[in-house]
């Protein structure tokens, strides 16, 4: 089984290079590449004028399965995923039971393998239900495949917890992943606190809710020399707090997602619940830190923090809709348009944020196209433009802020493992 | 835009009408007891002032006059492309057992007429209402009639007949407009 | 002539002609309410819906009572607050709504954007009664009328709004609408009760209530809900009363004739003593007799002429 991809521009994150050449993939993993590769015996995809990077990653995703497959299922989100040009996500551990075991969490493993389509790596939970009391059984889904711990969606507000949760990750050698959010500040709270939550009279959530949390974690992770990844940053003083953290020598990563660095508080005028996600969108001081952080490295990871609901669910009083957006199928199109096109990151920076970032911070294989390597590649049509439209999406959750908006930049082919997963928009193929 | 087709009355000729309607409501009620005059805004309001002028001049006494706005009790409301502006109604006296004569400038279908008696009414029992109107046109909807015509008009119904008075537009004449 | 939208649902955004003509219409709806037969043909055959998801027998009579002088019937549609939390949504309340064939529904709904939530899924009329922290339209209007039939005008007054800021739909919506019939507004309160950045709205924020009576020529004083205190948002009642309480006193340091005013219902003793809410300068019960005919002009306006809106 020969597949060649022939004369696209290929961007590799390890080697730091942009070239025109050739991929040649034999058996599943990436033979060689160079120029003008012989095609005997190959299918050929014709990459002309289009991006060839290492298959994205998407480190924060929340695929619902088991418990909540009305708005996702590990099957419709990893079809989502490919749509969205990523071979691996990492799924958060907040589902119905809890990813707080060994079970669940090879559960996760076991149905990725039976349905899915794209890797998935299941984030076990920090403490047993996500609910900041006693630490889970971190060795034990490790041991069962978990590549990461996290309470995402909520924060582990005990800090003592949290210490001793670091603590015992280091022993580990895994990476946590912190949700910031200090509940006593933002308890309650729908959007960002500001202008605009005083003119819609919802309840603000202010910057400082997580920015308390971004510096205890910062503090906590010097203090315990645990690798501390931090979630969703969406505040300037969260990027100024990871920016001051990094540079002093603290080991600490940080992700931002698409709506952060591309909508704000403006957007949740006239209560659309599709706006409402936690963190909430923020102000335009804070978009453009996020964007400085992007740009001088200080955010290592794009990731999606994918939160799918139902239609049912959103089409509510904006107090009463939960919080989250269906990212995975807009998020190369959004990175295109908001960053690359505007000179904020280089088209190497923003797969670099993509792949290879997240597979350091997680300690999983890919964000490479070297020889020997799995052939996990995705290629990107630049040019394309495209009218965002949540009918069209593979994902049950439909909830995206961006309907109608017009993007230039889509995933073409998505490639797992040798295989063509998705070609055209079009998954199962 | 309408144009201009004829003129009935000019200010001479609005002048006669009035003070020839102002004997005549004096003769049928026999004095002014118990009269009361109530104009119908816009251009009703002023002619039912000028009435009770032209009353005080002959007999010597003044009779009260009220302003009826008839906006909230039109008929056609739903079916009007822009909506009329509701104005205040102001009738200073009490109507129960009055004679009341109400005053407008034209009389057509009658309908501003069947709001304007609903309108009153509604204000209290007054004992007797007539109807004062300086040009009738024709074409009544309703069984309407007035009691006291300044000038009947045969008009189409393609026509509009346009009362301009001093108080309100600044020049005093009737004119017959053709609608396009 | 007429309203620009099908619904009102705040007034952020209204034109300045558009609460000149809601307040002129309500005028003569007054002269209305005054007179011994209450009653107009205007919207016979129209029915009025009002949809409470809070209790306010006040607000719900008022626009009762508005439709009913109007000619208009008016159903009340009995829904519980533990409905909201239940989870029965809002849009199912609309189709109900929608089917029983209303010309307008009158919403109250103890959560923001709830009222333009219903109106983007009716194509009758809704006016939001009140939803949450964001508006309350008809108060602020009422409360403008009120003024502007005592003080002839609404431009360049200083208006001083006491209070709850954070929490209020009435200081929003008496904050758009003063600011855009050319008012001066200021506003005091605990700091812990002013909203984030709501100086940008062209507002002085003031430290002492003090400051903000000073020369003022309307006093509007907002209720203080006891809850806020149990939320640790405010110290005590006692001291809330003794820095933001409406006196004699501090009433003596606004303009000679200077209104005070009270969206009700009134916590004597802790926002105001009761020599202010009863005193020669509270036009705090001409407000309900004005609310009506607000709501009156309010009604015909949206629904009162053509159909083809």
């Amino acid at each position: 089984m020969k597949l060649l991809i022939k004369g696209g521009t290929v961007i590799d994150p390890v080697a730091g290079k942009i070239n025109k050449k050739d991929i040649l993939i034999v058996d599943g993993r990436i033979s060689g590449s160079g120029h003008n590769l012989s095609r005997s015996g190959a299918e050929v995809l014709d990459a002309k004028g289009k991006l060839v990077v290492p298959g994205l990653i998407d480190m924060h995703v929340h695929l619902r399965e088991p418990g909540f497959e009305a708005k996702e299922t590990i099957f419709t989100g990893t079809r989502a995923a490919a749509r969205g040009g990523f071979t691996s996500v990492a799924c958060m551990p907040n589902t119905n039971p809890v990813a707080d075991n060994a079970a669940v969490v090879s559960s996760v493993i076991k149905r990725a393998h039976e349905t899915g389509v794209v890797r998935v790596y299941p984030i076990g939970a920090i403490s047993r239900g996500s609910i900041g009391e006693e630490l889970a059984e971190i060795g034990d889904m490790k041991e069962s495949g978990a590549v990461a711990f996290s309470d995402d969606g909520m924060p582990v507000m005990s800090s003592g917890l949290m210490r001793r949760a670091m603590q015992y990750a280091r022993m580990l050698g895994v990476t946590l992943i912190s949700h910031c959010e200090d509940k006593n500040l933002s308890s309650g709270g729908s959007m960002h606190e500001g202008l605009v939550s005083t003119i819609l009279g919802l309840k603000g959530i202010p910057a400082s809710a997580e920015e308390v949390m971004v510096s205890r974690d910062i503090i906590l992770a010097e203090d315990t020399g645990c690798r501390v990844h931090i979630a969703h940053v969406s505040t300037a003083g969260s990027v100024r707090l990871v920016r001051q953290a990094k540079s002093r020598g603290v080991g600490i990563t940080a992700e931002v997602s698409p709506h952060h660095f591309t909508l704000t508080d403006e957007a949740v005028m006239g209560y659309g619940a599709c706006t409402k996600v936690n963190p909430p969108l923020r102000s335009d001081r804070d978009l453009e830190a996020v964007k400085e952080g992007l740009a001088d490295g200080t955010i290592d990871v794009i990731a999606t923090d994918h939160a799918p609901h139902t239609v049912e669910e959103k089409d509510v009083e904006y107090d009463l809709a939960p919080f989250g957006i269906s990212g995975l199928e807009t998020a190369v199109g959004l990175v295109w348009t908001e960053l690359v096109a505007t000179g904020v990151l280089t088209p190497l920076q923003a797969i670099t944020k993509m792949t290879l970032n997240p597979a350091r911070v997680l300690g999983i294989p890919g964000g490479t196209l070297e020889a020997g390597a799995d052939a996990d590649i995705t290629i990107i049509d630049p040019e394309l433009s495209w009218e965002v439209d949540p009918k069209l999406f593979a994902s049950k959750g439909r909830n995206t802020p961006f309907t109608g908006r017009l993007l230039k930049g889509l995933p073409w082919v998505t490639i797992v493992g040798g295989r063509v997963v998705m070609k055209d928009c079009k998954v199962d193929i | 835009m309408a144009k201009l087709k004829a003129q009935l009355l000019d200010q001479e000729g609005i002048r006669r009408s009035l003070t020839r309607i102002a004997h005549e409501i004096i003769e049928r009620n026999k004095g002014t007891d118990n009269l009361a005059l109530v104009g119908i805004r816009r251009r009703g309001a002023p002619l039912a002032e000028r009435l009770a002028g032209r009353i005080r001049e002959i007999e010597g006494r003044a009779v009260p006059v009220g302003i009826l706005d008839i906006t909230l009790y039109r008929d056609d409301l739903t079916t009007l492309a822009h909506q009329p502006l509701v104005r205040s109604t102001d009738v200073p006296f009490p109507v129960s057992g009055r004679t009341v004569v109400l005053v407008d400038d034209v009389i057509y279908t009658g309908r501003t007429i069947r709001a304007a008696l609903g309108a009153l009414i509604d204000l209290g029992r007054p004992q007797v209402i007539q109807l004062a109107v300086l040009i009738d046109r024709g074409h009544r909807e309703l069984p309407i009639r007035a009691d006291y015509v300044g000038k009947n008009v045969p008009t189409s119904r393609k026509e509009a007949v346009s009362v301009r008075l001093q108080e309100i537009d600044g020049e005093e004449r009737v004119v017959i407009m053709e609608l396009d | 002539m007429g309203l620009s939208g099908k619904d009102l649902i705040g007034l952020r955004d209204i034109t300045a002609e558009e609460i000149k003509l809601i307040l002129d219409t309500a005028g003569p709806m007054k002269e209305i309410i005054a007179r011994k037969i209450k009653k107009v043909p205007t919207l016979r055959g129209r029915t009025v819906i009002t949809v409470f998801y809070e209790a306010s027998t006040r607000t719900r009579t008022s626009f009762e009572l508005a439709a009913k002088y109007l000619s208009a019937d008016t159903v009340g549609l009995a829904a519980a607050t533990s409905s909201v939390s239940k989870g029965e949504s809002l849009k199912d309340t609309a189709r109900n709504i929608a089917a029983m064939g209303a010309d307008v529904v009158v919403l109250r709904h103890p959560m923001s954007g709830a009222a333009e939530l219903l109106a983007r899924s009716l194509n009758v009329s809704v006016i939001n009664a009140g939803d949450g922290a964001h508006e309350h339209p008809t108060q602020a209007l009422l409360d403008m009328y009120t003024v502007r039939e005592k003080k002839g005008r609404l431009d360049g007054l200083k208006v001083a709004i006491i209070g709850d800021i954070l929490h209020s739909r009435v200081a929003r919506s008496d904050i758009w609408g003063y600011t855009i019939m050319g008012s001066e507004v200021r506003l005091a309160g605990p700091s812990t009760l002013i909203p984030a950045g709501i100086e940008k709205l062209g507002v002085r924020v003031c430290r002492t209530v003090e400051e903000a009576i000073e020369g003022a020529d309307v006093v509007n004083v907002l209720r203080i809900q006891m809850e806020r205190q149990q939320q640790g948002l405010f110290p005590g009642l006692r001291e809330y009363s003794r820095m933001f309480g409406i006196s004699p006193e501090r009433l003596s340091l606004a303009a000679p004739g200077a209104l005070v005013m009270h969206p009700g219902p009134i916590n004597r003793g802790v926002e105001m003593s009761s020599e202010v809410a009863d005193g020669l300068q509270s036009v705090i019960c001409e407000q309900v007799t004005n609310g009506v005919a607000v709501r009156m002009a309010l009604l015909y306006l949206l629904i009162g002429g053509s159909e083809q809106k």
